[in-house]
C-alpha cells in the first residue's frame, strides 16, 4: 500500500475547525476527488487518514500533516491539485509526497509559532520575554479534561522573540500596529502550548494582552542539530522517494 | 451603500464561545456574491442552531435558487447559542449572515423556515439581535420584509404581528416571484415605501400579508371573521405547489458542512406530497398531490450530489419514501452503482409491510442489519382506524417476524399517545404488541438476542387536518398512559428486558398545541415567554413549561381553550383564510368519519375521492413508472 504524507494548512476562519471537523473534511474531499484511499476491514470500515499532532481549534497553522493510505499508486502532485480542489478554501493543500521508511510523527519535534496580539504593549511584552527567559522553570496551571494540571511551560520554549507588525485578522482588515511574539517550542508531554507561554508571560511580568490573540503555527519538524532550524519533515521522504517530481510507473488518478 | 462584514469584531468573541466553526460559514458550495451588484438581498434563517438548521432541505434549495438568478443575492442565518447572544449583546454585534457576515437587517427580505413551531422564540432573538423591531407594525422602510415559510406557516397567527409576510407552501416559484416584485419596486424608487411593497405582494394572492386582515371576535373569544381591510387583498391567500420536480433538481450543489450536523447526507426528495390520509399529518395533507421525482432524475441528482459533496451517505427522502412507484428499481440501481465504494444508502420509511424489509435488505446490502422502523402509531386495532392506519396485528407480526428472519436483530416501532377518542387501554395495547413481537423475533430465530425500542410521542392536533377540531389530549392524561405503558413494560418477566422504551412527557406537547392551533392572542405569549428568556423550546435543556404558562396567564390567555377544546363545525378556526386547497367540508367529514371507524384509500392508487386539492389548485398526481432505468454510473 503506498502511503502519501500531506502537508496542509488551516488559514483564517477556518482556523476555528476542531481536529474532528478537519477529519470529516479530509475525507469527504478526498471522496470527492476521487483518490483511491485504503479502507480499515470489519463492519464500519474506516478510510485509512491518519493525523499528526492536530493544531487546536481556534489555532491557525501552516503546516499540518496527515498520512493517506491508497489502494492504486498515486502522483503525488495530482494528489495535492485535486484534495486542495476538493477541500474548501481556508484547509490548503501546500505538500505531498509519497512516504519513505519511518513514521512522520518522530519527525515533528518542533513548532514555530507566531502569536498576533493586537492592542498589547510592545514594551510590556519585551519585558515579560526577558523574564521568562531570564527563569529556569515557569509553572503553568492548564485545565485539562482530567481537571487541572501543573507543568513548566519554559524548559520546552527554545527561542522566544518579539517584533511587530500589523494587526491582520482572519477577515483581513487592515489594523493596527500589533505586536507579534514568535517563538519554537519543543514537543514534550505535557504539551507546552502558545497560550502556555502566555500564562507565563502573565505570571512572570503580569503581562496580559487585551484581546485573544492569534495564534499560527508556521512550521513543525525535525531540529536541525547543526544549525539549530527547523528542517521540513517531508525532505526526508522526497530524498528517499523522490516524491513530488516523477510519480511511480502506474496508475494516475485524476483531480 | 457598502454593508460592511462583522466578521472582524466576532472573531475576537469566537474563542470564547461553544463550537465557534458554525459561526464562521465558508461551508463547500457556499456562496458570497457582490453585496452592490445585487439589486435584491435575502437572509434565509432556519431558526434553530446551525447543526440542526444546516441540512435544512428547503433553506438549502431556496438558497440555490435565490443565487442562480442574476441581481440576486442570498445569504444564511441562523440562532446564535444563549453564550453568544450574550456576548453579541455585550459588544453590540448585530445579528450576521454566515456567508459574508454580514448585518441582517441590511437585507431587503428576512425569510424564516419554520418546520415546526418551535422556533418561534429564536426568532424573535435573531430581529432582536438583527435591530429590527420585533413587532411589523413598529418597522420602518430600512427594515427588511420578514416573511415565513414552511410547514408551520400554514398557521402563521400565532406569530402574524411578528410577521410581514408569509408563503404557503413549495418556494421555489414563489421566492423567485417574490424577488421580481422587489427588484421592480426598488428600481422604481420604492413607490409608497414599506407599505405598498406589501400590497403588491399581497394582491398577487401568493403571499399572506397578515396586517391587510382584521380578525374579529364573538364575545366568548371565538373568532367571528377575518377580511381583508383593504380593497384588491384577496380574501383567501392559497399555497404554491411546484409540479414536475424533473424541472426542479436541487440541491444541485449541496452545503458541505465543516461543523457536525444533524443529518451528515446527501439527501434527494424522491416524491413531495403523501396521500395515505393519515388524519393526524399536516405535512402529508397539506402537500397534497403526490409529486414523483423521476427515476432517472433521482439517479442523476445522486451521482452529482454525491460527486459535489464527499457524503458517503445518500438518504431518499420523502413522507413515505417506499411508495415510490418506481422505488424497487431505484434501491436496485443505486445498491449496485455504489456496490463497494463505501457508500451507503438510506431510506427512511416506516411502512409496515415485507416490501419495505425487501427495500432495506437492498439497502444494506453492503452493510450491517442493525435496525428497521415500522410506524403503526396506534396501539389499538380501533385507534389505527380512528388515524387512518391501516395496519392490522397480523400484518405487523408478519412484517417483523420476516425482518428478524432475514437478520434484522432490532425493530422499532414508533407510536402516538393522547389521538382524539383514546382510551387507556388502546395505550396499553402498545406493551401488548411489543411483547408479541419479540416473542415472534424469538420463536423464527431460536435467538434471545432481538429487541425492539417502543417510541411514543404526544399527538398535537395540527391545522388543515381532520384533526384540526379535535380535542387535545391534556396533560396528565398523557403522562399518566405514558406510565402504565412503561409499567407494563418494564415489568414483564418474560420480554421486559428486550424492550426498550422511548417517550417524552406530555407538557411539550401543550406548548406545541397552543401554538398550532393557536391565533394571534398567542403572539403575546410568545413575546412574554421570549422576554423572560425563552430560547430554543426544540430543546428539552432549554425548554420550560412553566415558563410557557406563566407568560399565557400574564397575556390573559387560556391555554386549554386553545388546546384541549374540541372545535364545532362551524367555528371560524384561525387559518381558514388560508388555503391549502383541502376542501373544508371534506376534512370536516373525515373527521366524522374518524370517530365512527370509516377509512379512505390512497389516492395515489385508488380513484379520486375529492378532498378538494387538485382541482382547487390546478394540480394533479404525477407519478411513474415511466420503465427507465438509472443512467449507468460513468465514475466511481
Ligand atoms: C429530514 C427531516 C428532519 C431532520 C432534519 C431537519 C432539518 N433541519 O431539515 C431531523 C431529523 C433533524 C428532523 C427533526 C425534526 N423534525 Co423533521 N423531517 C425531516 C423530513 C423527513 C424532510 C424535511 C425536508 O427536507 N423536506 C424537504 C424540504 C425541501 O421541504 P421544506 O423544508 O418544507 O421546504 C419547502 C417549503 O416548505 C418552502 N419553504 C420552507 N421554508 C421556507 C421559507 C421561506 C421564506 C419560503 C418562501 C418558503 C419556504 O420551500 C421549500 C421548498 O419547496 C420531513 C418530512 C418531509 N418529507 O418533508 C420531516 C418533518 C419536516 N419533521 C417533522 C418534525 C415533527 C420534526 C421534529 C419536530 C421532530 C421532533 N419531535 O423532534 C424535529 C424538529 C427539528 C427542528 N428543531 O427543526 C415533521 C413536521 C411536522 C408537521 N409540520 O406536521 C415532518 C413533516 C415529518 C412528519 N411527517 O411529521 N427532521
Ligand atoms: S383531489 Fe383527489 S386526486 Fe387530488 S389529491 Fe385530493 S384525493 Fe387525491
Amino acid at each position: 500500500m503506498q502511503r502519501l504524507r500531506v502537508r496542509y494548512a488551516k488559514r483564517g476562519r477556518l482556523r476555528f475547525t476542531s481536529h474532528r471537523d478537519i477529519s470529516r473534511a479530509v475525507e469527504r474531499a478526498v471522496r470527492r476527488a476521487g483518490i483511491p484511499v485504503a479502507y480499515s476491514a470489519g463492519f464500519s470500515p474506516h478510510p485509512k487518514i491518519s493525523y499528526a499532532g492536530a493544531a487546536p481549534t481556534g489555532v491557525a497553522s501552516e503546516a499540518e500533516y496527515l498520512e493517506i493510505g491508497v489502494t492504486t499508486p498515486c502522483v503525488p502532485e495530482q494528489v495535492k491539485l485535486g484534495l486542495d480542489g476538493s477541500l474548501p478554501p481556508g484547509l490548503d493543500v501546500l505538500d505531498v509526497v509519497e512516504a519513505g521508511p519511518g513514521g512522520l510523527a518522530d519527525r515533528l519535534e518542533v513548532s514555530d509559532w507566531e502569536v498576533r496580539l493586537p492592542g498589547a504593549d510592545r514594551e510590556l511584552a519585551e519585558v515579560a520575554v526577558e523574564k521568562f527567559l531570564a527563569a529556569s522553570t515557569v509553572d503553568v496551571e492548564r485545565l485539562t479534561k482530567k481537571g487541572p494540571r501543573r507543568f513548566d511551560a519554559r524548559e520546552a520554549v527554545l527561542r522566544l522573540v518579539v517584533s511587530e507588525g500589523t494587526d491582520r485578522t482572519a477577515a483581513q482588515v487592515q489594523g493596527r500596529p500589533c505586536v507579534i511574539l514568535r517563538m519554537v517550542v519543543r514537543h514534550m508531554t505535557p504539551a507546552v502550548r502558545p497560550d502556555d507561554v502566555l500564562t507565563g508571560l502573565r505570571l512572570v511580568a503580569d503581562f496580559a494582552p487585551p484581546v485573544p490573540p492569534e495564534v499560527t503555527r508556521l512550521a513543525q519538524g525535525p531540529l536541525d542539530a547543526s544549525t539549530g532550524a527547523l528542517a521540513d519533515p517531508l525532505d526526508l521522504d522526497r530524498d528517499t522517494t523522490r516524491g513530488g517530481e516523477a510519480g511511480p510507473a502506474g496508475e494516475h488518478v485524476a483531480g | 451603500m457598502p454593508v460592511e462584514s462583522i466578521f472582524h469584531r466576532l472573531e475576537a468573541l469566537l474563542p470564547k464561545v461553544q463550537k465557534p466553526i458554525q459561526y464562521v460559514g465558508g461551508e463547500l458550495n457556499s456562496t458570497v456574491k457582490d453585496w452592490d451588484s445585487a439589486e435584491v438581498r435575502w437572509a434565509l434563517m432556519y431558526p434553530d442552531a446551525y447543526e440542526v438548521g444546516l441540512p435544512n432541505q428547503g433553506v438549502a434549495i431556496l438558497y440555490e435558487i435565490l443565487n442562480e438568478l442574476p441581481g440576486t443575492l442570498a445569504e444564511r442565518t441562523y440562532a446564535v447559542w444563549p453564550d453568544l447572544e450574550a456576548l453579541m449583546r455585550a459588544e453590540g454585534i448585530p445579528q450576521f449572515t454566515v456567508d459574508a457576515h454580514r448585518p441582517v437587517r441590511a437585507f431587503d427580505v428576512l425569510g424564516v423556515s419554520f418546520s415546526t413551531e418551535l422556533g418561534y422564540t429564536n426568532m424573535l432573538t435573531a430581529l432582536d439581535l438583527a435591530g429590527i423591531p420585533l413587532t411589523a407594525a413598529d418597522r420602518g422602510d430600512d427594515d427588511p420584509i420578514v416573511l415565513a415559510g414552511g410547514h408551520a406557516a400554514f398557521n402563521p397567527e400565532p406569530i402574524a404581528d411578528f410577521l410581514d409576510a408569509a408563503v404557503l407552501g413549495d418556494g421555489e416559484q414563489i421566492s423567485i416571484a417574490i424577488s421580481e416584485v422587489v427588484r421592480e419596486w426598488k428600481a422604481e424608487g420604492r413607490p409608497g415605501g414599506r407599505d405598498e411593497l406589501l400590497m403588491r405582494l399581497a394582491e398577487s394572492g401568493g403571499v399572506y400579508v397578515p396586517k391587510f386582515y382584521d380578525v374579529d371576535y364573538h364575545p366568548d373569544g371565538r373568532i367571528k371573521r377575518v377580511a381583508p381591510n383593504r380593497a384588491d387583498v384577496p380574501w383567501r391567500v392559497h399555497k404554491h405547489t411546484v409540479m414536475d420536480l424533473d424541472e426542479w433538481p436541487y440541491p444541485k450543489k449541496p452545503l458541505v458542512p465543516l461543523a457536525e450536523t444533524v443529518h451528515e447526507r446527501f439527501s434527494v426528495e424522491i416524491f413531495r406530497g403523501c396521500t395515505r390520509g393519515c388524519r393526524f399529518c399536516q405535512a402529508g395533507m397539506i402537500t397534497r398531490p403526490v409529486r414523483e421525482r423521476s427515476i432517472t432524475t433521482i439517479g442523476a441528482m445522486v451521482e452529482n450530489g454525491v460527486k459535489e459533496s464527499g457524503f458517503n451517505e445518500v438518504g431518499l427522502l420523502s413522507l413515505s419514501s417506499a411508495d415510490h412507484s418506481e422505488i424497487a428499481d431505484v434501491a436496485k440501481g443505486l445498491a449496485d452503482r455504489y456496490e463497494g465504494t463505501n457508500t451507503s444508502l438510506s431510506l427512511p420509511s416506516t411502512r409496515v409491510d415485507a416490501f419495505n424489509i425487501d427495500l432495506a435488505n437492498e439497502f444494506s446490502r453492503n452493510g450491517r442489519r442493525s435496525g428497521l422502523t415500522f410506524a403503526p402509531e396506534g396501539g389499538s386495532e380501533r385507534m389505527r382506524k380512528v388515524i387512518n392506519k391501516m395496519v392490522t396485528e397480523e400484518d405487523l407480526i408478519r412484517t417483523v417476524t420476516t425482518a428478524y428472519s432475514q437478520g434484522w436483530r432490532q425493530v422499532k416501532l414508533y407510536f402516538m399517545c393522547g389521538l382524539p377518542t383514546e382510551q387507556d387501554e388502546d395505550v396499553l395495547g402498545i406493551a401488548d404488541l411489543a411483547k408479541k413481537v419479540i416473542k415472534a423475533g424469538r420463536d423464527i430465530t431460536g435467538s434471545r438476542d432481538i429487541r425492539c425500542t417502543v417510541s411514543i410521542g404526544g399527538f398535537v392536533p395540527k391545522p388543515h387536518t381532520p384533526f384540526q377540531w379535535a380535542a387535545q389530549a391534556d396533560h396528565e392524561t398523557v403522562d399518566r398512559r405514558l406510565k402504565a405503558l412503561r409499567d407494563s413494560l418494564r415489568g414483564d418477566k418474560q420480554y421486559g428486558k428486550a424492550i426498550g422504551f422511548r417517550y417524552h412527557d406530555g407538557k411539550p406537547s401543550i406548548v406545541e398545541g397552543l401554538l398550532s392551533r393557536g391565533d394571534r392572542r398567542v403572539g403575546a405569549v410568545i413575546r412574554a415567554v421570549w422576554e423572560s428568556g425563552g430560547r430554543f423550546d426544540g430543546w428539552s435543556e432549554h425548554f420550560s413549561y412553566e415558563r410557557w404558562m406563566a407568560a399565557a396567564e400574564q397575556a390573559g390567555v387560556d391555554v386549554a381553550w386553545y388546546t384541549t377544546r374540541e372545535r364545532e363545525e362551524n367555528e371560524v378556526l384561525p387559518w381558514d383564510h388560508l388555503d391549502a386547497g383541502l376542501d373544508r367540508e371534506w376534512l370536516w367529514q373525515d373527521w366524522q368519519e374518524a370517530v365512527t371507524g370509516g377509512e379512505v384509500e390512497d389516492c395515489r392508487w385508488t380513484p379520486c375521492y375529492d378532498c378538494g386539492v387538485c382541482p382547487t389548485m390546478g394540480t394533479e398526481i404525477q407519478i411513474g413508472p415511466t420503465g427507465r432505468k438509472l443512467l449507468p454510473l460513468t465514475v466511481v
